[in-house]
């Protein structure tokens, strides 16, 4: 049974038979009639951000922390300009995500009407795919094109640009079962005589690595990754965006890898002479010099997209198709072939990779009367059990996060790995935080990356989103200072933060608890206050060591094994 | 090397764009470009002539394909290709024996003179690229006042075809 409906109701029906639960989203001109009828509904929720970049980050964080697609709605012109940051973001993260532009009226495009941006034009290069839609006829079958593409093959943002007339124009309204792209088949099914080849390879290693990234936490596969590292006994690391596919605290975990990865990791890459790379897209903050990247061994790559083969290192075994897919098959045939799990204590391979581990490239002064970042994470970590998803915004917080939170699952860490979007942690705070109500959400940020969207704490206040803000406050971009630290001879060209806020009064004003938190010795204790009030937003302003660096660190164009350790660290062994 | 690609591609607003903004956003060269409907007026077919290291190609071709737009394409050098492209050429014809050899040179590359004033012709010609390029430099700079190019168009020989 089909009825005649205007185009902004066939927009809600649509969405609610695509089994939308929240919506993104803030209105304008352009946008006045989906709103409308969105104000006569209840089952789509509606969540009223304070800026577009806000609704794209909190969509994208609600993505990567459920695997369902994010739904943003903002207005023409600068609701759409606004909301690009975020597109972008997502983009580089390949998070699926369908961002529904406003539009002036079909006969107005191109007039340079009030607020009339060429957003198809503009978010072109950053979206997997987007759609103008010209005819209220076309609209319900493009909101389901846009799903589908979204969240097929290697997912990512789509963007429907939909002109004001078409949501005031009636047609009959159907929502498509299924939707066929005739130009759009991804492949998910890895090519058998690779697969196989690849399981050669694999049980042939003798310094094997399984190297991993965003597409295994993509794909749902980190219990297929979990059982294939298990069945071998390799060593697994995991890259920024894969971190959780594998448990942090198994003792075949040794650490994150690239340009902040551990010491043993990096090291392993270098030396190995089998690498598994799964999901991963051989990014240059993984790889750093190219001509120097695992010279010793033979290149197994699974990933979905076929681009990703190749395109920065050249690989023996490519596999394109799904991880989760991929994994299954050589899970099988590592049974059928009754393969054994190296023996971690007699093994050479992992005792040298044990060897490295002695370094204790993690490790930082613990006696400073100064509150040590690292060792806020930690504690964060104990506080929360190692169960919280934990956003963060872009810099050494990120880093630290990274390195000292142990993820053990899958989709509870969210950055911005690609795009590395300052201002995402606390909008993706919301997303997480709206999808899990009753789960312990932690945005781990900094001073200078909280204020690019400090007026989602307004959002908060009005949802009830009880987020724990853990701010590394060292009153100074650190990631930037670092670097002029190393690389620009200390000449700290802008990146300190004068003219700070009060940030306690800062969460007052807007409604929530603040802790400023200046000793180490009361760490613990702000934080376990702060998941104490679980019905409250917590800032916590922590005020850090100003001259901590995020090591390791293999700087621009140096090799995996050529990193920069803490002042301190034993230095009397050959680091190459 | 130069690659001669062939799309097959949604004959819908925007499709080109798409084509040209990879181009431009992963720093590869566009040499030629031409695209038209096929007999199927939902599809067009583009042509696109592009140099780079065997890898560069690659990439290329996996990201064209990537593009939702884009239905099929094929790197006409993979097979034996047959290229041609459509030329005309203004010329600055005086006297009789000026017009009698750039009539004479435009016969023996097959073209034809197209259009005639008391000072020029317009020499219409198709080939491939190279003999194009050798009958501009045979005429010479100096006479000839506007070219005017469609880009190349490629068809693999034999029986194997790009279609929808």
């Amino acid at each position: 049974m089909s009825e005649t409906l205007r185009g902004a109701e066939i927009f809600v029906r649509a969405l609610i038979d695509e089994g939308v639960e929240f919506l993104f989203g803030y209105p304008g001109g352009a946008v006045l009639h989906i709103y409308d009828e969105l104000y006569k509904q209840d089952t789509i929720k509606h969540i009223l951000v304070r800026h577009e970049q806000g609704a794209t980050h909190a969509a994208d964080g609600y993505a990567r922390a459920t695997g369902k697609p994010g739904v943003v709605l903002v207005t023409s012109g600068p609701g759409a300009t606004n909301a690009v940051t975020g597109i972008a973001t997502a983009y580089m993260d390949s998070i699926p995500m369908v961002v529904f532009t406003g539009q002036v009226p079909t006969h107005l495009i191109g007039n340079d009407a009030f607020q009339e941006v060429d957003s198809i034009g503009i978010t072109r290069p950053c979206v997997k795919h987007n759609f103008l839609v010209e005819r209220v006829e076309d609209l319900a079958v493009t909101i389901k094109k846009a799903f589908y593409v979204a969240t097929s093959g290697r997912p990512g943002p789509v963007v429907v640009d939909i002109p004001k007339d078409v949501t005031a124009n009636t047609t009959e309204y159907v929502y498509p079962e299924t939707v066929d792209i005739r130009s759009y088949k991804p492949n998910t099914r890895g090519h058998p005589g690779q697969i196989k080849k690849a399981a050669q390879l694999i049980m042939g290693a003798e310094r094997p690595m399984i190297y991993t990234g965003g597409g295994v936490v993509i794909d749902n596969a980190a219990n297929e990754l979990t059982q294939f590292a298990r069945l071998l006994g390799y060593p697994v690391t995991n890259t920024l965006m894969g971190l959780g596919a594998y448990p942090a605290t198994d003792p075949q975990f040794i650490g994150m890898l690239g340009m902040h990865g551990t010491y043993e990791s990096n090291m392993a890459m270098h030396h190995c002479d089998v690498l598994i790379a799964i999901g991963a897209r051989f990014d240059d903050r993984v790889t750093g010099d190219l001509a120097k990247f695992c010279p010793y061994a033979k290149i197994v790559h699974i990933d979905i997209d076929p681009a990703s083969i190749s395109k920065n290192v050249r690989v023996d075994v490519p596999i394109v198709g799904g991880v989760n897919n991929v994994l299954s098959e050589l899970n099988r045939q590592l049974q059928e072939a009754h393969v054994k799990p190296v023996d971690r204590d007699t093994n050479a391979w992992w005792k040298q990779i044990r060897d490295w581990q002695k370094l204790d490239c993690l490790r930082y002064d613990k006696t400073s009367k100064l509150i040590k970042p690292q060792a806020v994470i930690e504690s964060l970590w104990r506080e929360t059990g190692g169960d919280a998803y934990v956003t963060s915004d872009v810099g050494q917080h990120q880093m630290w996060a990274a390195q000292y939170y142990k993820f053990d699952q899958p989709r509870r860490w969210i950055n911005s790995g690609g795009l590395g979007t300052m201002g995402f942690g606390l909008p993706a705070a919301m997303g997480v935080q709206l999808a899990f109500p009753d789960s312990q959400v932690a945005c781990v940020t900094g001073e200078a990356s909280f204020v690019m969207c400090v007026q989602e704490l307004s959002t908060c206040l009005q949802y009830d989103l009880p987020i724990k803000i853990v701010s590394l406050n060292n009153r100074y971009m650190g990631m930037v200072r670092q670097w002029q630290e190393f690389f620009y001879d200390r000449r700290y060209s802008h990146s300190y933060m004068d003219a700070l806020p009060d940030f306690v009064k800062l969460a007052e004003a807007f409604g929530h608890v603040g802790m400023r938190i200046e000793k180490p010795e009361d760490v613990d204790g702000a934080l376990h206050e702060a998941f104490s009030m679980k019905k409250r937003l917590v800032l916590m302003d922590f005020i850090t060591d100003q001259s901590e660096n995020v090591y390791p660190m293999i700087a621009a164009g140096k090799g995996q094994h050529e990193m920069h350790l803490a002042p301190g660290t034993e230095t009397d062994r050959e680091l190459a | 090397m130069r690659h001669t690609i062939s799309i097959l591609l949604e004959n819908t607003a925007g499709a080109l764009s798409r084509v040209a903004g990879l181009f431009s956003a992963r720093a590869y060269n566009i040499e030629s470009l031409s695209v038209a409907p096929t007999e199927d007026p939902t599809v067009s077919r583009l042509t696109l002539v592009t140099r780079g290291s065997p890898e560069m190609i690659e990439q290329i071709t996996k990201q064209l394909n990537k593009l939702v737009d884009v239905i099929r394409l094929i790197d006409l050098n993979e097979g034996r290709a047959i290229e041609r492209e459509l030329m005309m050429v203004k010329v600055r014809a005086i006297g009789g024996e000026q017009r009698e050899e750039l009539a004479r040179i435009a016969d023996i590359y097959g073209g034809r003179i197209v259009d005639v004033t008391e000072s020029s012709y317009i020499v219409e010609m198709t080939g491939d690229s190279d003999k194009l390029d050798a009958f501009i430099e045979m005429i010479g700079a100096k006479r000839i006042l506007e070219v005017v190019r469609s880009g190349v168009l490629g068809i693999l020989r034999g029986t194997k075809a790009l279609r929808a």
